[in-house]
């Protein structure tokens, strides 16, 4: 939980975390947290089972200047909500 | 409530306590005083005494109202609302409708979307649009001279939702059915007023004989309400300019602050509500630190916070839905309040991010 795994799809710059079971703020802080170190154009995928995050991750990618991607269900009930950093 | 206001709840319960239906001298007396408060209440409101009615609260007004104008618009079976209605009336407009329920959305001030709400009323199946006059959580105005002109056009009856507005600012010119809330402007609660233009049409609904307020009206209240709204309209402008400035200060201090983002329309807005989003912020926590320093600088109620749950509201603006701030400046806010919470909020706020273990906000 709120664990990050960089070895999603070897060779592209694209990382996931895992927010599955946090209530918000904490899946847009562990977001910021995995984007602190991150070269722009990396992409994140946060995984949230808390729906507010469907309106806070579009809106934390507005506010910090980078660039909300679009929102994908995944198995089990969760979305999975991707930002490109900047 | 002021003293006025407390005056007048007192001779209501003296004078007013007789059940206003009945025939005998007390029971007269209490209809005289209903009625003259109806008028005063009617006056201020914009509205004609025969059409305005008092409801045991605004929900009730609000329910009552739609599904009388609903069930008179016979052969129509949709409701149009904007997405930022109040919960009580999409839940009774969603109820009177059967689901056939149509949210337009808003912009990121929480105006809504002209064009695709007169789309929607191109349909000739609309039996009531609701848009709402001011907004309870952002405070944003509606520019219903527009919405009004555009449900005129397609000829569907329009129900604006002033209750968080009237008593703050001029009441709306432009419904065909208004609901208002008495609190809202310093009356006492358990109290809602509805007003019909004579043009709209609307149906009872139950069987009592007396939809609006069944099993009696709280004379004392009426009267009470009638006389706070009589005394906010005197302070309107003074206490509306004065508000709206320390709102303005609230907004550019907030605004300036690492990750705080103000939201609602800067301009065209209650003057007395003001709200702000704090990124990796939980809401709950900053309000209670927030009630713990109000408590120690003494200050009473100077201003009243309100967490929002994810709300609608923000999710229809795009704005974040944590950490949320809504300040509702009651009119005995001084200066003096307002520079004391702005000294606290930012500790507060990173206090908050430290806890939490957010990262630096660049």
């Amino acid at each position: 939980m709120g664990g990050r795994d960089d070895a999603v799809e070897p060779g592209s710059a694209h990382i996931t975390v895992d927010a599955t079971g946090l209530l918000c703020p904490l899946p847009i802080i562990e977001l910021a947290r995995a984007a602190r170190d991150l070269a722009p154009g990396t992409e994140i995928s946060v995984v949230c089972t808390d729906l507010a995050a469907r309106t806070d991750v579009p809106a934390w990618a507005r506010m910090t200047g980078h660039e909300f991607v679009g929102e994908k269900k995944t198995d089990g009930g969760a979305v999975a909500l991707t930002v490109r950093l900047r | 409530m002021t003293n006025r206001t407390l005056d007048a709840f007192q001779s209501g319960l003296a004078d007013g306590w007789a059940d206003p239906t009945r025939l005998h001298t007390e029971s007269r007396r209490a209809r005289q005083l209903l009625d003259s408060a109806r008028e005063a209440i009617a006056e201020e409101i914009g509205a004609q005494a025969e059409h305005t009615h008092l409801t045991p609260s605004p929900h009730l007004g609000l329910e009552r109202v739609i599904a009388g104008v609903y069930a008179a618009r016979r052969g129509r079976d949709r409701i149009v609302a904007s997405s930022v209605e109040r919960d009580a009336t999409l839940h009774a407009a969603d109820y009177v409708c059967g689901g056939a329920l149509t949210l337009v959305g808003v912009d990121h001030h929480g105006h809504l979307d002209l064009d695709a709400f007169a789309g929607e009323l191109e349909v000739p199946d609309v039996a009531l649009a609701a848009v709402q006059h001011g907004n309870h959580e952002i405070g944003t105005l509606q520019r219903l001279d527009a919405v009004a002109e555009r449900a005129a056009a397609a000829r569907v009856p329009l129900l604006v939702d002033a209750t968080a507005s009237i008593g703050h600012v001029e009441p709306p010119e432009y419904w065909d059915a208004l609901v208002a809330n008495p609190a809202d402007w310093g009356g006492p609660a358990g109290l809602g007023v509805v007003a019909l233009r004579p043009r709209t049409r609307w149906l009872p609904v139950w069987p009592e004989g007396d939809d609006w307020a069944p099993g009696g009206v709280n004379v004392p209240a009426v009267l009470a309400a009638a006389v706070a709204l009589q005394e906010r309209r005197e302070q309107l402008e003074a206490t509306s300019v004065r508000l709206a400035r320390l709102v303005d200060t609230i907004r550019a201090a907030a605004a300036s602050w690492p990750g705080v983002e103000v939201v609602g329309d800067p301009d065209s807005r209650l003057p007395h509500i003001v709200t702000f989003s704090c990124l990796y912020v939980d809401g709950e926590a900053l309000l209670t630190s927030l009630d713990r320093a109000g408590i120690a600088v003494g200050s009473g109620s100077a201003c009243t916070t309100s967490s929002l749950e994810p709300s609608r509201v923000l999710a229809s603006i795009g704005a974040l839905t944590h950490g949320n701030v809504r300040l509702g400046l009651h009119p005995g806010v001084t200066e003096a309040d307002v520079d004391r919470l702005l000294a606290l909020l930012p500790r507060e706020i990173e206090q908050l991010r430290r806890e939490a273990r957010a990262p630096e906000i660049g």
